[in-house]
């Protein structure tokens, strides 16, 4: 199962992942109209402190908190990726407390929002992956 | 200071309709020309701060961002340029030599873009390179004289140590400190896949990159920086730094703010202090001395590695290379006026030094005229932008190129000409821990590695277009070249017919 992973030695924090993971969820052709004076809410986000910097973004895990503590049975994995069902979500945020990762935010219309692997919005590459300058961010097969 | 005398070179244009303040150039312009405003959340940009290297404007998601440049001016003068009188009140100010970077930008003729390449029609066959085997592997080193055989007739092994190489270019010196970790290792590691040599520069070598030593050429030079006898004989060739095409006479100075960690420790020199790199070997002041290097460095080899002198394209470069020749040397680097550097006085840089076309074209002739160019193979630097460049430079008689610029554009470098502040934004010319991560070796060395395919697939086409299969039975055959627009002397030192003849 390919995922994402994140080489920290090659982060730069230069945030662009998150743009590009905002963008990837819009249905807007250009970067430019989607993106333009709003606030972003990426479902990865750049970690840093002390010269330090790392993408973080949904595990995926084998055994998924998230998943366990879903009251509605909105989030599933299915195929190694965790994904979420909106229409089922009732944003009670149980997902949001368990997840150690704080890979699962709040979104707009209610119902929590995660990183799946661009499946729903792009084919192939997830769009962060794509958008690191500096190959920080890979998309591959590792060992479990 | 209450009067700014100069103003700004290139201005930083952003389409503020494009702009998603994400930010990204502010955070990655190491000049911090880019600022957020965040009470009216938009970016600004201080144009004086910026050095046009393009860092902001690739990595821009949303194109919002180009540098141009400033139309600002001063009243038109034929005689008295802008860059002439900026230079003035620079140097009124500070008092100071005006220091540069990367090779000699002025509009001094390039010959290799007035020369133009045959090829086959009718009479003899052109060879399409992806049907017929065609051969770019080329040797350096010294050429037996003469074939030799034992009491029995059979062949005697008399063959000097060579390089080899699977196609005639190679990586030139660019020394750890004048360049990052991740640069040099880019180049090791692209080296070693291509089949090529890439060059340590004068500052030492890694001991990490001790690994790729086969592809290794370790260089002597005026400071010695990092050379001792397991240095020496790591590498596949050891090459004698007398000159620098980009500043030639003159010396190296690393400011001691460089030296630190690694680099004072490959160095074999104090942290913080200035690695000086005099102008002369304190120990070379002819010939017959630079014999005695040559032959120290063999000795401390036990004579299994090839010996290249490196020397600048000067005005009696065909006699220094002549010398050089019968001083036991293997190779001749020769590097042109516009070689690069990571700093260098600008009169030096702009000011001194010759072509390297009309330098190898004058050295190959006067080593055949004496018969003693199988003494010596040529190899030639400074300036060499393509493959076109790379197959003229062959058929002037060179054995091999070395590109230093081109490999580093290839990893990013947009000549921006500021690598002697430090700050490279690429990660190439800077030791800044957050500048140097910035190139990935994983990336780089593939992107070296596929500039240098892209070259051979290219070399072969050309030579293939002349009805020639093998790099080397190019090698100084100057009836393959011809002249456009060049006047009857310059003809005569590029031994080159003009067009039309």
């Amino acid at each position: 199962m390919k995922r994402v992973y994140v080489n920290e030695k090659w982060c730069l924090g230069c945030h662009l992942c998150e743009y590009y993971c905002a963008f990837a969820s819009t249905n807007e052709k250009d970067m430019a109209r989607a993106l333009k004076d709003i606030r972003i809410k990426p479902r990865i986000r750049i970690e840093e402190k002390d010269g330090i910097s790392f993408a973080v973004s949904c595990r995926h895990c084998d055994e998924p908190l998230c998943v366990k503590g879903c009251i509605t049975g909105a989030l599933t994995k299915k195929d190694g990726v965790i994904t979420i069902n909106r229409d089922k979500c009732i944003g009670c945020y149980t997902c949001i407390l368990s997840c150690p990762y704080g890979a699962v935010s709040p979104s707009d219309d209610g119902a929590v929002q995660k990183c799946e692997l661009c499946i729903k919005t792009a084919r192939g590459t997830p769009k962060c992956v794509e958008g690191c300058p500096n190959g920080a961010i890979v998309f591959e097969e590792r060992g479990e | 200071m209450a009067i700014e005398y100069i103003y700004p070179d290139y201005e930083i244009v952003r389409d503020y309709n494009r702009c998603i303040t994400c930010r990204v150039c502010e955070r990655q312009c190491a000049n911090e020309a880019h600022e957020y405003l965040s009470d009216v959340n938009k970016m600004t940009a201080d144009n004086a701060k910026c050095v046009n290297c393009h860092r902001c404007v690739s990595l821009c998601p949303t194109r919002a961002l180009k540098i141009v440049k400033s139309d600002h001016t001063f009243k038109e003068n034929a005689n008295w340029s802008g860059k002439s009188i900026k230079e003035i009140y620079k140097q009124a100010g500070s008092g100071g030599v005006l220091l540069s970077s990367m090779g000699n930008p002025e509009n001094y003729p390039v010959y290799f873009d007035k020369i133009l390449l045959n090829a086959s029609q009718v009479t003899n066959p052109s060879i399409d390179p992806l049907r017929e085997p065609m051969e770019t592997r080329v040797y350096l080193g010294a050429k037996p004289g003469r074939i030799e055989r034992d009491e029995n007739g059979r062949l005697k092994n008399n063959l000097k140590p060579h390089i080899k190489l699977s196609m005639p270019v190679m990586f030139s010196a660019m020394s750890y400190g004048s360049i990052s970790y991740n640069a040099h290792e880019s180049l090791a590691r692209a080296a070693a896949e291509l089949g090529i040599l890439y060059n340590t520069g004068e500052g030492g070598l890694h001991e990490d990159f001790y690994k790729y030593g086969k592809h290794t050429i370790v260089q002597v030079a005026s400071g010695r920086f990092g050379v001792h006898k397991t240095y020496l004989n790591s590498g596949a060739a050891i090459e004698i730094k007398m000159g620098q095409g980009a500043k030639p006479g003159i010396g190296g100075h690393l400011p001691g703010t460089k030296i630190v960690g690694d680099i004072s420790k490959t160095r074999m020199i104090p942290e913080g202090s200035d690695a000086i790199s005099p102008a002369p070997h304190h120990d070379i002041y002819s010939i017959e001395d630079l014999r005695q290097l040559v032959y120290s460095l063999k000795e401390a080899t036990a004579y299994t590695k090839p010996v290249i002198v490196k020397i600048a394209a000067v005005h009696n470069v065909a006699a220094i290379a002549s010398g050089i020749a019968r001083s036991g040397a293997d190779i001749i680097a020769i590097d042109g006026f516009r070689g690069g550097t990571g700093a260098a006085p600008t009169r030096i840089r702009d000011h001194v030094g010759i072509p390297i076309e009309l330098a190898l074209a004058s050295v190959d002739k006067r080593l055949r005229d004496e018969g003693i160019r199988n003494n010596v193979s040529i190899v030639v630097g400074g300036s060499i932008r393509s493959s076109a460049d790379v197959v003229k430079a062959v058929a002037l008689g060179a054995d091999a190129v070395y590109i230093g610029t081109a490999a580093l554009i290839a990893l990013g470098c947009h000549l921006c000409r500021s690598c002697h502040t430090g700050k490279c934004n690429w990660g190439i010319a800077t030791q800044r821990e957050d500048l140097v991560k910035r190139l990935n070796p994983n990336i780089g060395y593939k992107r070296l590695v596929n500039l240098m395919n892209a070259w051979k697939h290219e070399i072969k086409e050309m030579i293939g277009g002349m009805g020639i299969n093998s790099i080397e039975a190019l090698k100084g055959n100057r009836l393959m070249l011809r002249g456009v627009g060049l006047n009857e002397k310059e003809l005569e030192i590029l031994g080159i017919k003009h067009a039309g003849e």
